[in-house]
C-alpha cells in the first residue's frame, strides 16, 4: 500500500491543484461559518434569549449538572453557564473584532507600503517589523496589557498590536508577490503613481489572501485575547467572558467540570471555526 | 556558509537593537514616575524620591538614559524591580530552568509528534488517514492550552490518578504540563511537515531512488524526510515565541514555577521593569535560535550550501 502511494504521489497527475470547492460542497467550511453566525446571534440576542442576565446568581441552585432547563449545569454561584456562554459571546467576540480592527488597521498599510514600493522605505519598515515580531506574541501582549493597566480594552489593544506585525508580514509579501507581475509594469508604464497602484492594483489582488489571513488572524486574537482574560490581566472578576469563565470554574474542576468545560468548548469551536475557513478561502 | 551567518547574525544584532529601543520608548510612554513607585509602600519623602530619582539617573537627559540602558544592557544588567527592588536579571535566572525545562520537553514532544502525524498525512493524502491527521493538527492549532490542560488534568490526574495536576520537581510533574504544550506545537509541524513531504515527494530524485529499486525506509528516511525535515526545524524554532507565550499559560494552569507566573505577577503589579526583562529575554530567546535553526538547517540540506 506504501509503495503504491509512493508512486503514485511521486508522479502527480496532470492538473493536480484542486480549485476552491464551492462553500456548499465544503462541509467543514459550511459549519464553522454556521457555528460563528450562532455565536454571533447568540451574543446579540442574549438580552431576549436570557433575560435574567449573566450575573443572576442562586445559591441554593449552585453547582448542578446539566440537565433540562439548565442545559450546561451552573457554577458555583448557581449562574447558569449556558446563560452566561451566551452572553459572554458579547465580550469575546467584540475583543476580537476589536482586536482584529487594528490589526488590519496597522499591519495592512504597514505592509502595503513595504511591499507595494519596496527599496530603502521597505527595508526600513521590516526591520522595525522584525523587532516587533522578535517579541513573543502572547509576552508582547502583556507587556501592552502591563503598560496600559488591566482591562478589557486594553486586551484588545494588546493583542491587536501583537497580530498586526505578521499582518504587516504576510500584507508586505503578498504586495511583492503581486508587484512582479507584468500587469504592475504595464500600470507603472502608463505613468500610474505609486499608491495608485498599490491602491487600485496590487490591494485587489492580493485581497483574496488578505482576506485567509485574517481569519487566521480572528483565531489568534480570540486564543490569546482569552488566555490574558484566563490569567485575569483583563475582564474584572466575574465577567462572564469565556477565558475568565474557565479561570472560574478551575476551582470547581472535580464536582463540576462543566463549568470550566463548557466555556473552553465554545472557545475552541470558536477558534477552530475561524482556522478552517482561514484555510478554506486560503486555497487558491 | 560563513558569510551567510556573519550576515544572519549582524541582522539578529540590528534586531535586537530595535526590540530593546522599543522597549525602551514603550518605557518611558508609560505614565508614572519609578522612583516614586519603588519608594511608594515605604512612604518616603519627596526629598527621598528626588534622591532616588538622581540615583536611578532619571534626571539625565533622555539621550543619556538611553544610551546608559544601551550599555547596561550590553552587560546584561536588566534593572532593578520596582517591587522587590532586586536585580530583574537575577529574578529571571531564578525561574528560567523552570520554563526551559518545560519548554525542551514540549518541543520534543510536539516536533515528534507534529512530524509523524504531517508524514502519515503526506504518505496517504486523501485518505482518512489524512483527513484524521490534519483534523488533529488543526485542532492542535486552534485548542487553547488552557482548556486543554484542563482536561488533561481532569482525566489522566483527577479520574485516573496517573499524573499530579500541579506543582514541578520531578519528570512526573512535567508530563501533562509538556504533553499540552507539545500538542499545539504539533498543529504547525504537522502542516508544515505534510506540505513539504507532498512537495519533496514530486521531486526527480524519489522517482529515480524507487526506479533503483532501494528499500522504501531508506527512502523515506534519507530521501523523503531529511530534506522536508529542514523547513520543520526552521518552524520549531520560530515555534519558539508562541512556546514561550504557550509556557506562560502552561505554568498557569499546572501552578507551576516559571516566567510566567513572573511575568504575570509582575503586570498585577505594574512592576514594569520585570515586564520589560522578560520580554526582551524571550526576543532574545527568538533571535538566537532563528539563527540556529537557519546554521541546522544548511547542514541538514546541503542544496543550501553553494
Amino acid at each position: 500500500m506504501l509503495e503504491r502511494a509512493l508512486c503514485a504521489l511521486a508522479i502527480p497527475p496532470l492538473g493536480a491543484v484542486s480549485p476552491r470547492r464551492p462553500l456548499g460542497r465544503q462541509p467543514l467550511a459550511m459549519l464553522s461559518l454556521l457555528w460563528l453566525a450562532a455565536v454571533a446571534l447568540g451574543a446579540v440576542l442574549a438580552p431576549y434569549l436570557a433575560p435574567t442576565g449573566p450575573m443572576a446568581t442562586d445559591p441554593s441552585r449552585a453547582l448542578l449538572p446539566p440537565g433540562p432547563g439548565i442545559w450546561l449545569g451552573t457554577d458555583f454561584l448557581g449562574r447558569d453557564v449556558l446563560v452566561r456562554l451566551l452572553w459572554g459571546g458579547r465580550w469575546t467576540l467584540w475583543m476580537g473584532v476589536e482586536a482584529l480592527a487594528l490589526a488590519v488597521g496597522l499591519g495592512l498599510p504597514l505592509g502595503l507600503a513595504a511591499g507595494g514600493t519596496g527599496g530603502l522605505r521597505d527595508m526600513v519598515l521590516m526591520r522595525l517589523v522584525d523587532a516587533w515580531l522578535a517579541f513573543p506574541g502572547l509576552l508582547l501582549a502583556m507587556a501592552v496589557v502591563a503598560i496600559l493597566g488591566p482591562g478589557l480594552s486594553s486586551v484588545a489593544v494588546a493583542v491587536g498590536l501583537a497580530a498586526a506585525a505578521p499582518y504587516a508580514r504576510v500584507a508586505r509579501a503578498t504586495a511583492r508577490e503581486i508587484r512582479a507581475q507584468p500587469y504592475i509594469d504595464a500600470a507603472r508604464a502608463v505613468g500610474a503613481s505609486p499608491w495608485r497602484v498599490i491602491l487600485r492594483h496590487i490591494l485587489p489582488n492580493a485581497a483574496p489572501a488578505l482576506v485567509a489571513f485574517a481569519a487566521t488572524q480572528l483565531g489568534w486574537v480570540l486564543l490569546n485575547g482569552a488566555a490574558l482574560n484566563f490569567l485575569g490581566l483583563g475582564v474584572p472578576p466575574g465577567t462572564p467572558e469565556w477565558g475568565a469563565m474557565l479561570a472560574e470554574g478551575r476551582a470547581y474542576l472535580r464536582d463540576a467540570p462543566w463549568a470550566a468545560l463548557a466555556p473552553g468548548f465554545a472557545l475552541t469551536l470558536t477558534v477552530l471555526a475561524a482556522n478552517v475557513l482561514g484555510d478554506w478561502l486560503g486555497q487558491e | 556558509m560563513l558569510g551567510h551567518g556573519f550576515r544572519r547574525l549582524l541582522g539578529a544584532v540590528l534586531v535586537l537593537w530595535l526590540a530593546a529601543t522599543l522597549a525602551f520608548v514603550a518605557m518611558q510612554l508609560t505614565p508614572g514616575d519609578p522612583a516614586q513607585t519603588l519608594l511608594a509602600a515605604s512612604g518616603a519623602s519627596p526629598e527621598e524620591v528626588a534622591r532616588r530619582r538622581a540615583q536611578l539617573g532619571l534626571d539625565d537627559p533622555l539621550p543619556v538614559q538611553y544610551a546608559r540602558y544601551l550599555a547596561d544592557l550590553a552587560r546584561g544588567d536588566l534593572g532593578v524591580s520596582w517591587l522587590h527592588g532586586r536585580s530583574v536579571g537575577r529574578m529571571i535566572l531564578e525561574q528560567l530552568p523552570a520554563t526551559a525545562e518545560l519548554a525542551l520537553a514540549a518541543t520534543a514532544f510536539g516536533a515528534l509528534l507534529g512530524v509523524a502525524l504531517g508524514l502519515l498525512a503526506a504518505l496517504y493524502r486523501d485518505t482518512w488517514v489524512d483527513t484524521l491527521a490534519t483534523g488533529l493538527a488543526v485542532l492542535g492549532l486552534s485548542t487553547p492550552v488552557f482548556w486543554s490542560g484542563l482536561l488533561a488534568i481532569l482525566l489522566f490526574s483527577l479520574y485516573l490518578g496517573w499524573f499530579p495536576s500541579a506543582g514541578g520537581g520531578d519528570l512526573r510533574h512535567l508530563v501533562l504540563p509538556a504533553a499540552t504544550l507539545g500538542f499545539a506545537l504539533s498543529g504547525s509541524v504537522a502542516r508544515l511537515v505534510r506540505a513539504q513531504v507532498i512537495e519533496v515527494l514530486r521531486m526527480p530524485f524519489v522517482m529515480a531512488a524507487l526506479a533503483r529499486g532501494l528499500p522504501l525506509r531508506r527512502i523515506l528516511l534519507l530521501h523523503v524526510l531529511r530534506p522536508a525535515v529542514g523547513p520543520a526545524v526552521t518552524v520549531v524554532a520560530l515555534q519558539l515565541g508562541f512556546l514561550l507565550s504557550g509556557a506562560v499559560v502552561t505554568e498557569s494552569v499546572f501552578a507551576r514555577q516559571g516566567l510566567g507566573r513572573l511575568a504575570v505577577q509582575a503586570i498585577l503589579w505594574r512592576d514594569l521593569p520585570v515586564v520589560r526583562g522578560v520580554a526582551l529575554v524571550g526576543a532574545l530567546a527568538y533571535l538566537l535560535t532563528g539563527l540556529l535553526a537557519d546554521l541546522l538547517q544548511v547542514w541538514l540540506d546541503p542544496r543550501l550550501r553553494e
